[in-house]
Order: structure tokens, then C-alpha cells, then sequence
């Protein structure tokens, strides 16, 4: 790739044209992300409002810290990825690889304690299909099979959560090899900014996460 | 681009203004606040991610074409939401039908 | 519109002799697997939605076979039901909802606009490799054995009891989405940022609008049935989910997840089908479109309005009966842009000099039958009579007339019109008249009394019915024989012509537009130079030149 001059597709008339053009992309992106996320979001309303006793019991049970420690990570991620375009901005190479290295650390931060998370889910008996224990809820007075339900959003709205992050680990890892190569500019660093733009979005869907998961119930 | 370039400054303080946010939605879960659990933790998740929105996102100073695909999105996603809970908020409302025997038992299990 | 010239013309004069062009610019397979001309992309679509349309109708062609007695034993019912599922998932997924958009959007809106390409060529690419990705699951999912679940997918039967390929199937129409994703974030995008200079919204061609709420509809309804094909998928898989009854889990959630998306699908369908017919009109009326602004903002409008409906595919469900009402009433109401839509063909065809041209015939077809179809959906959409008429052939009727009837009419006259333009040659007009006129025929034998017998009582989805539905049911497959044929020709004159048909100028209708303004086939980057446009669209009133 040429690291001389920014790179103008065929089809656009000026850089500041293609810039925009990628960031709306992105933002066009993200729609549909946050329309995808919206259909996990319903079935956790829907069964939220009709079992509300088993979804605070079991929300109680999810482990607060991990959550709450693994939100820390995903803001400072955030930290660092708008201080990387910042430093892309400004022409700051060294200082960009390394926002980006970071941010991409501090997501695999996150993937590695959720996968702690998950372990300590399961030694709990917070699977079900594969280790869950009725009779623990019926001594709580609640129905095991709608606390199963909540556990099966649990780990499909984190799982998905988790996909997505682990492809913005990769987008970012592969910013940061070619940031590292002196490829991005002043003038040419649109990549970043849009980079950026999904890492975030990917942050403020945990964002919501974490109360509804977590904090469903009252934690005495 | 370069017009609006954040400044780190920035950055720094909607940065701890995230965190103490989170320290404050835990410490409120742990807060018997009735009807207003959910609510409250709700409402400062939306400020979390309005900041990271406005100045990580860069839509602060964005053009407005950014503002109104958000609000379009966040309209439909009400949408989806609001109007599919109306059913299951509405679905025991009194119609007037005469319930069968074999409805009535089963009725619960939906419960 | 007028063009300008803008900017000087960087390239050396093209010799006069053989004149280069999108299709004869590069020879050879990887030039055309590897393209990310918007133009040659959508040839790609075009062949293969073709394929796909002969396979969704072969589909059918047994269903219809085993309807011709009441009693029939031609398929047993699994059988019958893994027929018009295909018949269905083909025809919505991989046909109806991609065609007008990847075919004629791709090749027409960067060129409606002004610019040389999409905005993003190597992402459109991109969406034909995962539409033939889809297509490749969906099909191995038929070959397999089949899918009985209709296309509709409910649970329970979809996630516990259907023994039949149920993940494939979902596998190719989960991909097939993303390809639309990909489209319509592309159109808009596009839209957006390479309007030719002096393009402004009120400027543009009704098309490019209604592609541009299209691709509104795309970006905000997709994912939603992505996500729900993603949870039905798991609880297959695992046997516990979301909408499990066992846990508390309501089928209703997702009917309601699915059709949130499937029914502004249908206006993903219609959209651009109107957009084609508001091309038409004008130019064989020789006249300004009427009420340009009202049907652009119908346009936006139905984007709008079609999300809130999607409960009335749920009236007989269980769902709430007041959400019912609310449902019905929102139906109703979006039923008004589109009647806006069609006052405003019917005023533009009022004293103007109308010819029957192949394309305007289909233009024709399609004011009648989609006005026909979308009256009739306002019975469905009464609360009272859709509880009789739910899940009968009036439905089947209903939306046949608006996608065959109106879409699949559309397609064909776009198809036809922008025919020379994409391909540089004219279609013999005599086989294409011949053909639009099997077409309507056939269409109305197929489906009209399919709204008798549906009213009468038949059931949709039966491998057999009551005795004295047959005669309907006979002259619906007489009619679907006759509309083979003339989905046929089309097949042989269309390719006949680019070997045999007279070479097209590059205006041969003296339609407006920009597109017109450029050679058939046009250059690979569209315009030697940046058009700069000056006046509104539709000017008819003036001598359109023919071009060169």
C-alpha cells in the first residue's frame, strides 16, 4: 500500500468526500447492529415483565464484580481508542499504535474474564443443559424453569456481545499492524475514526448490559 | 476533520465522569429503591452512553445527518419494544369473551 | 435535465470505431467475478435472480399439479408441505426481496446520481458472494430433504417438532440478509454523499427516492429477523430458548420478532416496484410526473408506516385483542401513501400522449393488479373479517396480486425499459407485448378466483381441500400454465436480442434522465464527465433529444 500519498478511490472526487462517506458508512453499520441487539433486548423485556421475581433472584446470582470490573476495562478501552484517533489526527504514529495495541488489550482483558465469568457460572450451576440444580431455586420460592430463562438471555445476549467484540479485537489488531507501518496521516486516518466507531458502539451495548444482567435484582 | 479535534482533556473527564457513573449503578443495585430499580439503573446506563455517544463518538460536533440516523434507529427500536410489550401488558385485559374451562387452567401457564 | 460539461475531459478521445463499454472493456471470468463495476454486479444479480425465480416456480408447479382434484394423492402432505415452503423461502428470501434493488438499483442509482460508482464497490461485490452464500445453504437445505415449516417458520414447530432441515434453510436466510444489508447501506450512503453537483433532493428521480426509503427499511428491519432466525437456531440446537413454552417461553414472541421485519419486507418489495412504474409513466405519457413531492414523501412515509403494522399477520394468534385494534387501525392508515401513490400515476396519464409500449403495458399491469391487491388487503386488515379470512386462499390472492401482480410486473417493465440502456440492443416489441399480455392473463386466471375460493372457505396450506373448490382450483393451475409461458419468453427474446436485436442510441425512449444521457451500454465509469444538473426531472414538456 502506498504510504505516500492518501489513497482517493476512483469514484470519489476528494479525500474529504471519501472520509465522510466511510465514516456514514459506519454509522449506517451501527444501525443495524443496534436493530440486532433490539431483538435480544424485547425477549429480555417480554420475560423481564412476566417474571419478574426469578429474573431479580437470578440476576443476584451472576457475579457482580466481573461485571463491574470487565465494564471498568471496556470504558478504558474506550479511553484509549479515542485517544488513539486523536493521536491519528495529530500525526502522533508511535502514540497510535500504542492506543490501539491497548485498546485491543484491554478487550481481550474483557474476553478473558468473561471466559473466568462463565467458568465460576458453571462451577455455580448457572447452565442450564449442562449444570443447574432445580432444587436450589425451589428452596428459593421461584420457578427454576424461568430462571433458566433468564440464563439463556444471559449468555446469548453476552455471547453475542463477545462475538462482536472479539471481531473488533481483530479490526483493531489489524489498525494497529498497519498504524504501526507509518500507513495512516493527518490527511488519511478516516480507518481509525471508523474503527473507533464500532469499538464504542460494542462499549455502550455493554453498557446496558450490565444493569439489566446484573443489577436486575435488589444486592443487598 | 480537523476542526473539531477532541481534545484529550476532554477525553480524560468524560472518562472518569464513565467510571464514577458505574460505580454509581452498582451502588445504587444494592439500594432497595421499590419501582425505581430498574428505572434509575436504566437512566444512567442511557447518560453512560450518551457521553460515550456525544464526545467518544464525536456526534457532539457531528454533522446532523449522524443525530437524525440515531434518532431514527432509537425511535424504531421503541417501537419494537413498546408496541410488543403492549401485548403482553394487554393480552388479560376484559374483552367480554367467555373463557372455556380448558383456557382458564392453561391460561397460567403463560403466567 | 441539462447537462454541462464541468470539468475538461483528462482522457484521450475514444477511436470512433468500437466504442468501450462496461461489458466489452475486459473479457474473461475473473474480470467478472472479481468486478466491482456496479454495473457488471448487477448483471451478476440479474442472472442469478433469474435462476432463482425458475426455481421458486418449479417449486410451485407440483403444489399446483396435486390442486387440480380435491382428493388428490400426487404428493403426500409432508411432501406438499416442503413444496411450497421452498416455493415460499426461494421466492420471498432470494427473488422478491433482493430483485428490483440489486438488479436494476445497482445498475441504475449511481448512474441516476451522477457518480461513477456506489459507494462502496468492493462491499457490493461483497453482497452478491453472500446472496449466492444464502442461496447456496437454502438449496442444499432443499436437496436435503426439504423444509415443511412454511416460510414463515413458527414455533414451536420450527424449533421442536419439524424433523426437516430447518438450520440450513434458516443458515441461507439469515446470509441472504446480510447481502440486503449490505445493498441498501450502500444505496443510502450513496444517496447521500455522490449526488452529481448541482443534484439536489428534489431533483432526483422518483427511483432513486423510493430506493432510498427501501434501503431505510433494509438497515432497520433486517437484523431484527437475523437475530430471531439466531435465537430460533439456538433453541433448535440446544432445545431450550426463548420461545420455549417449557420455560415460560411465548411462540408469540416470535411471531412478533418475525414479522416486525417481514412486513415492511413486503414494502422492501413494493417500493421499488413503485419507483420503476413512476419512471415509466411519465415517459410514455409524454408528460411531467404528477405530485412529485407526494410521492417522494409517500415513499418515506411507507417506510415509516410499515413498521407499525406487522400485528395483523397476528390477529388470530392470541395475541392481545386491544394491540389487535391498534393494528388494524395502523393498517388502514398505511394503506394511504400508497393510494396517494397511484391517484398520482392515473393524474400523470390524464391528457397525455400515451403509447403501449412493452414497458408501459407492464406499467399498466401493475396499477390495475397492486390497486386490486392492496383493496383487498383492507379486508385483511379488519379486525372481524380477517378472523374469517385468515389463513385462507384470499390471503394467498392478496399478496400474489401485490408481488406477482404488481412487483413481478414492475421487474419486467424495468427490465424492458432499461433493457437497451444495460445491454445496447432493443427487444423485439412484438414478443414483448405478446408476453406482457400472457402474463396478465395468466395472472388473473391464477389468482382471481383464488380470492373466491379463499372467501368460500379453503384453507391455504393444505395438500387437499373440500369438493367444491375444484373448479376454482382447476383454472388457477390452467392460469399458472399459461403465466409459465409467459414468464418463458422473456427468456428467449431478452437473450435473443443480444445477439439478433437492432443496436440501441443511447436515448431510444426520449425518456429524461440521466442515465439516458450516456451511451448504451454505458462506459464503465458512466459519464466522461461529471454531469452538473441544472433543472428538475421529468422535463417532458420539451423535446427530449434521442442522443447519440
Amino acid at each position: 500500500m502506498d504510504t505516500k500519498s492518501p489513497p482517493l478511490a476512483h469514484h470519489f472526487a476528494t479525500l474529504k468526500q471519501q472520509h465522510e462517506t466511510a465514516t456514514l458508512g459506519m454509522w449506517m453499520f451501527l444501525v443495524t447492529e443496534l436493530m440486532l441487539f433490539g431483538g435480544l433486548f424485547l425477549a429480555y423485556t417480554v420475560y423481564r415483565v412476566r417474571n419478574p421475581a426469578e429474573f431479580a433472584i437470578a440476576s443476584k446470582h451472576l457475579n457482580i464484580w466481573f461485571g463491574g470490573i470487565n465494564t471498568v476495562v471496556l470504558l478504558t478501552s474506550s479511553l484509549t481508542m479515542a485517544l488513539g484517533v486523536y493521536w491519528a489526527q495529530t500525526g502522533k504514529r508511535n502514540l497510535l499504535t500504542v492506543g490501539l495495541v491497548l485498546t485491543a488489550l484491554l478487550g481481550v482483558t474483557f474476553l478473558v474474564i468473561k471466559g473466568f465469568e462463565y467458568y465460576g457460572d458453571y462451577v455455580e450451576n448457572l447452565m442450564p443443559g449442562l449444570a443447574f440444580d432445580d432444587a436450589e431455586w425451589h428452596e428459593l420460592g421461584v420457578r427454576p424453569e424461568r430462571v433458566k430463562m433468564f440464563l439463556i438471555i444471559y449468555y446469548m445476549m453476552t455471547g453475542i456481545h463477545a462475538l462482536h467484540l472479539i471481531i473488533g479485537i481483530a479490526i483493531i489488531g489489524l489498525l494497529a499492524f498497519w498504524a504501526h507501518r507509518g500507513h495512516y496521516t493527518p490527511a488519511y486516518y478516516y480507518p481509525i475514526e471508523v474503527g473507533g466507531l464500532y469499538w464504542h458502539f460494542v462499549d455502550v451495548i455493554w453498557v446496558f448490559l450490565l444493569p439489566l444482567l446484573y443489577l436486575a435484582g435488589v444486592r443487598h | 476533520m480537523a476542526e473539531h479535534q477532541g481534545q484529550v482533556r476532554t477525553y480524560g473527564v468524560i472518562f472518569v465522569v464513565l467510571i464514577a457513573l458505574t460505580g454509581l449503578t452498582v451502588w445504587l443495585g444494592s439500594i432497595d429503591l421499590g419501582e425505581w430499580h430498574t428505572p434509575v439503573g436504566l437512566a444512567v446506563a442511557a447518560t453512560k452512553a450518551v457521553l460515550i455517544v456525544l464526545f467518544f463518538m464525536h456526534m457532539l460536533h457531528g454533522p446532523r445527518l449522524t443525530w437524525a440516523i440515531a434518532g431514527t434507529t432509537l425511535l424504531f427500536l421503541a417501537i419494537l419494544l413498546l408496541l410488543t410489550l403492549t401485548d403482553y401488558l394487554s393480552r388479560d385485559w376484559p374483552t367480554g369473551r367467555v373463557r372455556g374451562e380448558m383456557e382458564t387452567s392453561s391460561a397460567q401457564f403463560f403466567l | 435535465m441539462s447537462t454541462v460539461i464541468a470539468e475538461p475531459s483528462s482522457r484521450p478521445a475514444e477511436p470512433a470505431s468500437k466504442p468501450v463499454n462496461y461489458l466489452n472493456v475486459q473479457f474473461g471470468v475473473r474480470s467478472w467475478l472479481l468486478t466491482t463495476d456496479h454495473k457488471r454486479i448487477a448483471i451478476l444479480y440479474l442472472i442469478s435472480i433469474t435462476v432463482m425465480f425458475f426455481l421458486g416456480s418449479l417449486a410451485i408447479v407440483p403444489v399446483r399439479l396435486q390442486l387440480l382434484k380435491p382428493d388428490n394423492d400426487l404428493l403426500d402432505a409432508d411432501t406438499y408441505n416442503k413444496m411450497f415452503t421452498m416455493h415460499g423461502v426461494v421466492m420471498v428470501f432470494f427473488f422478491i426481496i433482493p430483485g428490483i434493488p440489486a438488479v436494476l438499483g445497482n445498475f441504475l442509482l449511481p448512474m441516476m446520481l451522477g457518480a461513477k460508482d456506489l459507494a462502496f464497490p468492493k462491499l457490493n461485490l461483497l453482497s452478491w458472494y453472500v446472496y449466492l452464500l444464502g442461496g447456496a445453504f437454502s438449496l442444499y437445505a432443499m436437496i436435503a430433504g426439504g423444509v415443511d415449516t412454511g416460510w414463515t417458520f413458527y414455533t414451536p414447530y420450527s424449533t421442536r417438532s419439524s424433523h426437516t432441515n430447518v438450520i440450513p434453510v434458516g443458515l441461507g436466510a439469515f446470509t441472504a440478509g446480510f447481502s440486503s444489508i449490505l445493498t441498501g447501506l450502500n444505496f443510502l450512503v450513496t444517496t447521500h454523499k455522490m449526488r452529481a453537483p448541482g443534484l439536489t433532493w428534489f431533483r432526483l428521480p422518483l427511483f432513486v427516492w423510493a430506493m432510498y426509503a427501501t434501503s431505510i427499511i433494509i438497515l432497520l428491519g433486517t437484523p431484527v429477523v437475523a437475530v430471531t432466525i439466531l435465537m430460533l437456531a439456538i433453541e433448535r440446537i440446544f432445545q431450550v430458548g426463548v420461545f420455549d413454552p417449557a420455560l415460560g417461553g411465548d411462540p408469540l414472541l416470535f411471531q412478533h420478532l418475525f414479522w416486525f421485519y417481514s412486513h415492511p419486507a413486503v414494502y422492501i418489495m413494493i417500493l421499488p416496484a413503485m419507483g420503476v412504474v413512476t419512471e415509466i409513466v411519465p415517459c410514455f405519457s409524454r408528460k411531467n410526473i404528477y405530485g412529485y413531492k407526494f410521492i417522494a414523501f409517500s415513499s418515506l412515509a411507507i417506510a415509516l408506516l410499515g413498521f407499525l403494522v406487522w400485528g395483523h399477520h397476528m390477529f388470530v394468534s392470541g395475541q392481545s385483542v386491544y394491540l389487535g385494534m391498534i393494528f388494524s387501525i395502523l393498517s388502514f392508515l398505511v394503506a394511504v401513501p400508497s393510494a396517494i401513490k397511484v391517484f398520482n400515476w392515473t393524474a400523470t396519464l390524464y391528457k397525455g400522449s400515451v403509447s403501449f409500449e412493452t414497458p408501459m403495458l407492464f406499467a399498466f399491469g401493475f396499477i390495475g393488479l397492486f390497486t386490486i391487491g392492496g383493496l383487498t388487503g383492507m379486508f385483511l386488515a379488519t379486525l372481524g373479517t380477517d378472523v374469517h379470512l385468515h389463513d385462507t386462499y384470499f390471503v394467498i390472492a392478496h399478496f400474489h396480486f401485490i408481488m406477482v401482480g404488481g412487483v413481478v410486473m414492475a421487474y419486467m417493465g424495468g427490465l424492458h425499459f432499461w433493457w437497451p440502456k444495460m445491454t445496447g440492443r432493443m427487444y423485439s416489441e412484438f414478443w414483448g407485448r405478446i408476453a406482457a399480455m400472457l402474463i396478465f392473463i395468466g395472472f388473473i386466471l391464477t389468482f382471481l378466483p383464488q380470492f373466491v375460493v379463499g372467501h368460500l372457505g379453503m384453507p391455504r396450506r393444505y395438500f387437499q381441500y373440500a369438493p367444491e373448490f375444484q373448479v376454482h382450483n382447476v383454472m388457477s393451475t390452467a392460469g399458472a400454465s399459461i403465466l409459465g409461458v409467459g414468464y418463458f419468453l422473456p427468456l428467449i427474446y431478452l437473450i435473443g436480442s443480444l445477439a439478433y436485436g437492432p443496436k440501441a442510441s443511447s436515448n431510444p425512449w426520449k425518456a429524461t434522465g440521466l442515465e439516458w444521457q450516456t451511451p448504451s451500454p454505458p462506459p464503465t465509469e458512466n459519464f466522461p464527465v461529471t454531469p452538473v444538473v441544472t433543472r428538475e426531472p421529468y422535463r417532458y414538456s420539451e423535446e427530449v433529444p434521442v442522443g447519440y
